[in-house]
């Protein structure tokens, strides 16, 4: 296992190597001019050009990849272009909002859609089956703005028990933290919800029909035991795969969820650098990006084994 | 609402349900405290390196200026007083008793002097008074002499301008910074001071009151008069999302919102604790730019028949809706400033001629050249000028090839001065707030200078020796009256075509009073009660 691990975790060397080449040359293809984003709209050329080479925007792009690679294996993220502020500081202070939302997004998710999926599947074909499979379709169709919108309205409008939005730090104030995280997390696991329980249902039924459920079955062991036990244990690889994926898409940011409840999450540091052509904030969000990606993913191969024992690296 | 609200208890209940800590306590700190959503979100915090309008309302905030204009546009004392000698070629500023900057240095004529150096290398106005200064220096800690080698009669009103850069003072050690470099430190002497640790760039920035600001005396007017910080602490926060703010206002969650979108004004309607007014007087224009540099807007009858082609009233009706919130208007310099004038506009303010159009399209023989027309997708005030202009256009015989792009695309393409299949292009639009274009020296759309002048680049001669003019003008008479001849220059040679003002409404919890009418939003002398 260990070896297994080391082996995935050098082969995140060449992939990081490759998405950063790839990062910095598709940016510099990208119309759009930083120094003009800083400078305002009436600057003249002249004031321009003197802002781009302050930036070091006029060096050849070999120079600035060099010297942007060479920060990087430094451990320096660089400074942003526009705020002149330091990217890791940024993403350090952004992060946290996305990292906590997410895992609340995850647990309400894992916490609800499971338990609907088993039970979709057990009852399959019949009212309680279409019933979650309905919501399931509703689920993942409403766009999550109308779903966060509804959210504030009756919540925070008319019953006035939450408020409307912000972020408070889960260290600095927790019960301020809940109430705040709560709407965006409840908003993001609708689709969450929706997508986990198809899917539970679906390896669910897969594996019902195995003959070693029927054993179970002959032998009287309990419903209940045959469905946590043998069945979504047996079941467990998709839906892991699901929910990993989906943890690492919330980490990466949620823009539009961002937005509706205003917390400054790196959904919205990202599209705010992508519109202002801050280069250094967008090669370092999307590094992280394909970092979570990795990291996600060797962790949920990690975890079959857990689940399922014939799966051995 | 009785019934929306048992109907969805049981809901709430059943996710809630246990759950003692959802009764959240919006409590009342002791201190008092302004919570302002403002247009943008603040991420250069230096306002001399950029035009930003969010950096310049933060330049407010912690600095002061020598001199501000009031609400007629004339220049009234500040930080200094002042007297122009005879012959109108020194000016000698007199700096008020008992200014500090927030490190408790107190400001002296240096660091004036240091402040005016560098942002007259940034501004254009600051600019064309630098190119005939002899000298600027401090004698005294107090004074600071201003000596030219040429009159330069609206020098007072360039300095005293609200926007884009007006003139910051600062230490002379942060100002010795180069113009085209940020400034690391940011320590000013006005009413409020920047809580660095506090500051996420984008998302939110807070100011302390400055106990040791001793506000001027005299009357609140504009951006001039005293200014008296009556609150403990600013907080502006970003909200990307008009509908938010909204919600967060009526909840009580904020007191401010700067800027509101129009459609949305109706859900503030039935809050009873929620004021919606405007509060800046002169609001903004909306303007096509034409690139004079290639077919077909070389061609000045082309350009004309461009401006007849467009109507102000279609314009700005698909723009605001509502028309309390827009003016036709043809004045370049704004139509409530004092060099405003409305002289031979009458092609952009009488609606769309299309015959008329049609007919000097004929005489410049126009060739069906395509007009390459940037049209930004990402911002909600410039996405619907170029959808009006195409179809005006192509009604009145252009050829319109309008082209889709978010906003950097088009600031970097405007700046292309290649031929149009090479790169370049032929029209855009954009906004500027009514200050920004009121005098011709702040006009940087009225600058004729060829490939110096502003992106269009129109080589206008004649243009830049009314400008000069306007410089040696020696009374505010014979400054209106070449005002009007630049109005009336503009109007024939379509330097760029003016589509009208705009408005913008502001919404405030009644718990916030004694707000200044003003372009630039402040947050000194209003006062706010606890709910």
């Amino acid at each position: 296992m260990l070896g297994y691990i080391l082996k995935r975790v050098m082969a995140t060397i060449p992939v990081m190597a490759i998405v950063a080449v790839f990062v910095f040359l598709l940016l510099r293809l990208t119309p759009g001019d930083p120094a003009a984003i800083l400078a305002g709209d009436a600057a003249t050329p002249d004031q321009l050009e003197r802002i781009r080479d302050r930036l070091g925007l006029n060096d050849p792009l070999h120079i600035q990849f060099l010297t942007w690679a060479g920060q990087l294996l430094q451990g320096d993220l660089g400074t942003s272009l526009i705020s002149n502020t330091s990217v890791s500081s940024m993403i350090g202070n952004r992060i946290g909002p996305t990292i906590n939302i997410a895992l609340m997004t995850i647990v309400i998710s894992v916490a609800l859609a499971v338990p609907i999926g088993v039970i979709a599947a057990w009852r399959h074909r019949t009212w309680v089956d279409f019933l979650v499979m309905s919501f399931s379709v509703l689920g993942f169709s409403v766009p999550v703005f109308v779903i966060g919108y509804i959210l504030i309205q009756i919540f925070a409008i008319e019953l006035r028990w939450l408020p409307v939005q912000g972020y408070v730090a889960p260290g600095e104030d927790f019960q301020e933290f809940f109430v705040r995280a709560i709407m965006p997390a409840l908003t993001l696991a609708t689709i969450y919800i929706a997508l986990i329980a198809r899917m539970t249902r679906a390896s669910m039924l897969e594996v019902l029909g195995e003959d070693y459920i029927r054993t179970a079955r002959a032998k009287g062991v309990r419903e209940n035991v045959v469905l946590f036990r043998h069945a979504l244990r047996n079941a467990a690889v998709p839906i892991l795969t699901i929910i990993g994926t989906g943890f690492a898409l919330l980490i990466s940011g949620v823009v539009v969820t961002e937005s509706v409840f205003n917390i400054p999450g790196i959904g919205r540091l990202t599209v705010d650098a992508i519109l202002a052509r801050d280069y250094p904030v967008i090669q370092a969000m999307i590094l992280l990006t394909a970092g979570i990606y990795v990291v996600v993913n060797l962790l949920v191969d990690i975890s079959y084994s857990f689940f399922d024992p014939r799966i051995r690296y | 609402m009785k019934t929306l609200r048992s109907n969805y208890k049981w809901i709430a209940a059943g996710l809630l349900a246990g759950s003692t800590i959802l009764s959240p306590a919006f409590a009342q700190d002791e201190e008092v405290t302004i919570t302002a959503v403002m247009h943008s979100g603040l991420r250069v915090l230096d306002p001399v390196i950029t035009t930003a309008h969010i950096t310049r309302n933060h330049g407010y905030m912690i600095y002061d200026v020598l001199t501000a204009v009031d609400e007629n546009f004339a220049p009234q004392p500040q930080m200094a007083d002042w007297e122009i000698s005879e012959d109108g070629l020194v000016y000698t500023f007199t700096l008020r008793d008992d200014l500090t900057f927030h490190d408790g240095a107190p400001v002296t004529g240096e660091d004036v002097v240091a402040s005016l150096t560098r942002w007259g290398d940034r501004d254009s106005g600051g600019q064309l008074i630098f190119d005939v200064t002899e000298s600027l220096e401090a004698p005294t800690d107090k004074t600071v002499v201003w000596t030219l080698s040429e009159p330069f009669a609206p020098l007072m009103n360039v300095i005293s301008k609200q926007s884009a850069v007006p003139p910051f003072i600062m230490p002379a050690r942060v100002a010795a910074t180069p113009p085209s470099e940020t400034i690391t430190e940011y320590v000013g002497s006005g009413p409020f001071v920047f809580n660095e640790a506090e500051y996420e760039p984008g998302v939110s920035v807070t100011y302390e009151k400055f106990d040791d600001y001793v506000p001027r005396t005299g009357e609140v007017s504009w951006m001039a008069g005293p200014k008296e910080v009556k609150v403990d602490r600013v907080v502006w926060t970003t909200m990307p999302d008009n509908l938010t703010a909204i919600n967060a206002l009526v909840a009580g969650e904020i007191d401010y919102i700067e800027q509101l979108s129009i459609d949305l004004l109706p859900i503030l309607e039935s809050s009873p604790d929620v004021a919606v007014e405007i509060r800046d007087p002169l609001g903004y224009v909306t303007i096509g730019r034409p690139n004079h540099l290639h077919a077909p807007f070389d061609n000045k009858l082309v350009r004309q028949a461009a401006m007849d082609a467009l109507s102000q009233e279609n314009m700005l009706a698909t723009m605001q809706g509502d028309p309390n919130y827009y003016n036709v208007c043809g004045a370049v310099f704004g139509c409530a400033t004092p060099l405003g004038d409305e002289t031979a506009s009458e092609p952009v303010t009488g609606g769309a001629d299309i015959e008329a159009a049609r007919a000097k399209l004929e005489d410049a023989g126009y060739d069906g050249t395509p007009v390459v027309l940037m049209a930004p997708t990402d911002v909600v005030s410039l996405m619907n000028q170029p959808v009006v202009a195409a179809q005006a256009l192509r009604e009145a015989g252009f050829e319109v090839d309008m082209q889709s792009m978010d906003w950097q695309s088009v600031v970097q393409r405007r700046a292309q001065q290649n031929p149009v299949a090479d790169g370049g292009w032929n029209m855009f639009f954009t906004n500027w707030m009514v200050p920004e274009v009121s005098d011709p020296l702040i006009n940087v759309m009225l600058n004729g200078r060829g490939d110096d002048a502003w992106f269009g680049w129109p080589d206008d001669p004649e243009i830049e020796e009314m400008r000069a003019a306007f410089v040696q003008a020696s009374s505010a008479e014979e400054q209106k009256a070449i005002a009007v001849d630049i109005q009336a220059h503009v109007m024939d040679n379509v330097n760029y075509i003016m589509m009208g003002e705009y408005l913008i409404p502001q919404a405030r919890r009644t718990t916030i009073q004694d707000m200044i009418p003003s372009p630039v939003p402040v947050f000194w002398n209003m006062e706010k009660t606890v709910e």
